[in-house]
């Protein structure tokens, strides 16, 4: 899924200083399972904007809505009505979101309310590690189905390079595994060690700019 | 092996010489003079001379212009050239760059991570890695071809090296790195700094059960200890890299205004233990801001003076 996490209030709170009324809109798909942008997170965010403007003698009003999901036209569809009189959208789904709220009302704000950091999934409860950087050409087949475009520091093809040390990556001091040596474990648990004696050339992907891909 | 770009480097080891490099690092701003001082020191002491690409990820100037003030002063360079910071088009402009400037050797990494640098937001480019970068110089030079396929206009003679770290993990898999790099298109490898021998013994053994040291030049990198501070450091703080008790215990033995002697008298030892080994076809001597003391570990070492090839 796409992982996200809240901006800090005080920099949404800098963005909407104009305005006196807001709509929050959140999403049920991957922002929901990463407790950064369902209906939970909206009411909270809805809420600190509320407090923290009443505090400043300077109230608003705060719409509340969350959206099916936000990167599929139909489902911005029903911010319609809300979004006609208010100020500006702060869209709390990954950064796909926002934009789908912009491309609808031309004429009106929006506002990211999270910072999209990548596609990943739970390391444990609460916790989230990057595990695909959608690079368009997936190659995990011949690394014992690891990624090292999104797991190594330095995207190596060719790893591990120096910097790997007892299972660990230099980058990170001691914290972040060296994929490449989980790559080499795995290809040898499996018996495909020959798999690292030819170099993997560079990556083929689309052209940068032109990823486009049909469903 | 047939030449391939005729350096000074190149010909020393094809006559059979163990050859000799030495490094030297640009300055943290324009200072040339400060470049060309640190460099007078390593003249008619290396067979070439390594200028560093913004090594440990921290800005300095750059290779090419590096390489450029060395050749201007008689010293022959490897330019070293990281792809940490850029994508395919730059790097195989610059080696086309450096080949139209007279540059023959080239040495193709990697690069440190830029977190450890003094620019640690910089955007990491790794478009391409060592591997990838040694194949695409060697298709521009032997097939005329860039990575895209278009044909260079003029091909770049360069005779390409690569580095090689026998001290960092899986220890099995290092030298199955080193032989992909051999494959595609490493002629010569500097490894890391040595200081586990028992080690790079073993790692020299496997290099020679492949083949490997009949395919490429094998160069043992050593860099002096100027102190135990420094030796610990080494320990501590660089991935990969053990300095063996017994060489601290060395320098801890001598009153400290005799450390760098003794750290001298070590990295003597070490390189005439290297080149005793099956398959080291030379030394790639790395004094770290220390290249005043070059031509004194050259001569205790028998490395001076140099053999002079056509």
């Amino acid at each position: 899924m796409v992982v996200a996490e809240s901006k800090p209030v005080a920099e949404i709170l800098e963005m909407v200083k104009d305005c006196q009324k807001v709509v929050v809109a959140g999403c049920k798909g991957c922002v929901t399972v990463c407790n950064s942008g369902g209906s939970k997170e909206v009411g909270i965010l809805s809420s600190e904007i509320r407090i923290a403007r009443k505090a400043a003698g300077n109230d608003l009003e705060v719409i509340e809505y969350t959206c099916e999901r936000q990167c599929d036209p139909e489902y911005i569809e029903p911010l319609d009505d809300l979004v006609k009189d208010a100020d500006a959208v702060v869209s709390i789904a990954c950064s796909v979101g926002p934009q789908y709220v912009a491309a609808r009302y031309p004429y009106v704000p929006v506002y990211p309310g999270l910072n999209t950091v990548f596609v990943g999934g739970a390391a444990e409860h609460g916790v989230w590690k990057e595990y695909c950087q959608a690079c368009g050409t997936c190659g995990i087949g011949e690394f014992g189905g690891l990624c090292p475009i999104s797991r190594c520091a330095k995207q190596l093809l060719n790893g591990p390079c120096g910097g790997s040390s007892e299972g660990k990556c230099e980058v990170g001091k001691g914290t972040v595994d060296c994929v490449w040596q989980l790559i080499y474990d795995r290809l040898k648990n499996l018996g495909q060690l020959q798999r690292l004696e030819n170099p993997s050339f560079i990556k083929t992907g689309p052209p940068a700019g032109t990823a486009d891909r049909a469903p | 092996m047939t030449m391939t770009a005729g350096s000074n480097l190149e010909k020393v080891f094809k006559a059979g010489h163990k050859a000799l490099t030495c490094e030297c690092g640009p300055p943290r701003g324009a200072d040339v003079e400060h470049f060309r001082h640190k460099a007078k020191y390593l003249k008619g002491y290396g067979d070439a001379v390594n200028v560093t690409d913004n090594q440990t990820a921290v800005v300095r100037f750059c290779s090419l212009a590096a390489s450029r003030v060395l050749m201007d002063m008689g010293i022959e360079p490897v330019m070293q050239m990281v792809t940490r910071d850029m994508n395919r088009i730059g790097l195989q402009s610059n080696v086309l760059g450096a080949a139209a400037l007279g540059i023959k050797n080239l040495l193709c990494l990697t690069g440190d991570h830029q977190s450890f640098g003094d620019h640690p937001q910089a955007k990491n480019v790794f478009d391409m890695d060592s591997t990838q970068l040694l194949d695409s110089v060697r298709a521009m030079r032997d097939d005329g071809k860039m990575i895209s396929g278009t044909e260079v206009d003029g091909k770049p003679a360069m005779f390409i090296g690569a580095a090689a770290n026998p001290f960092a993990d899986p220890f099995e898999f290092r030298v199955i790195r080193m032989a992909k790099k051999i494959n595609a298109g490493a002629q010569f490898i500097q490894t890391q700094c040595i200081y586990d021998m028992e080690r790079f013994t073993k790692f020299m053994e496997m290099a020679n059960d492949m083949g490997l040291t009949e395919r490429c030049y094998i160069m043992a990198g050593i860099t002096p200890l100027k102190s135990v501070g420094m030796a610990n450091y080494m320990k501590k703080f660089v991935p990969g890299l053990s300095v063996p008790d017994e060489y601290i215990t060395r320098l801890r033995g001598v009153p400290k205004d005799k450390q760098a002697a003794e750290g001298i008298k070590i990295a003597v030892e070490q390189i005439q233990e290297c080149l005793e080994m099956t398959g080291i076809a030379g030394i790639h001597l790395m004094a770290i801001e220390w290249e005043e003391r070059v031509p004194e570990i050259c001569e205790a070492a028998g490395l001076y003076p140099r053999p002079k090839v056509d």
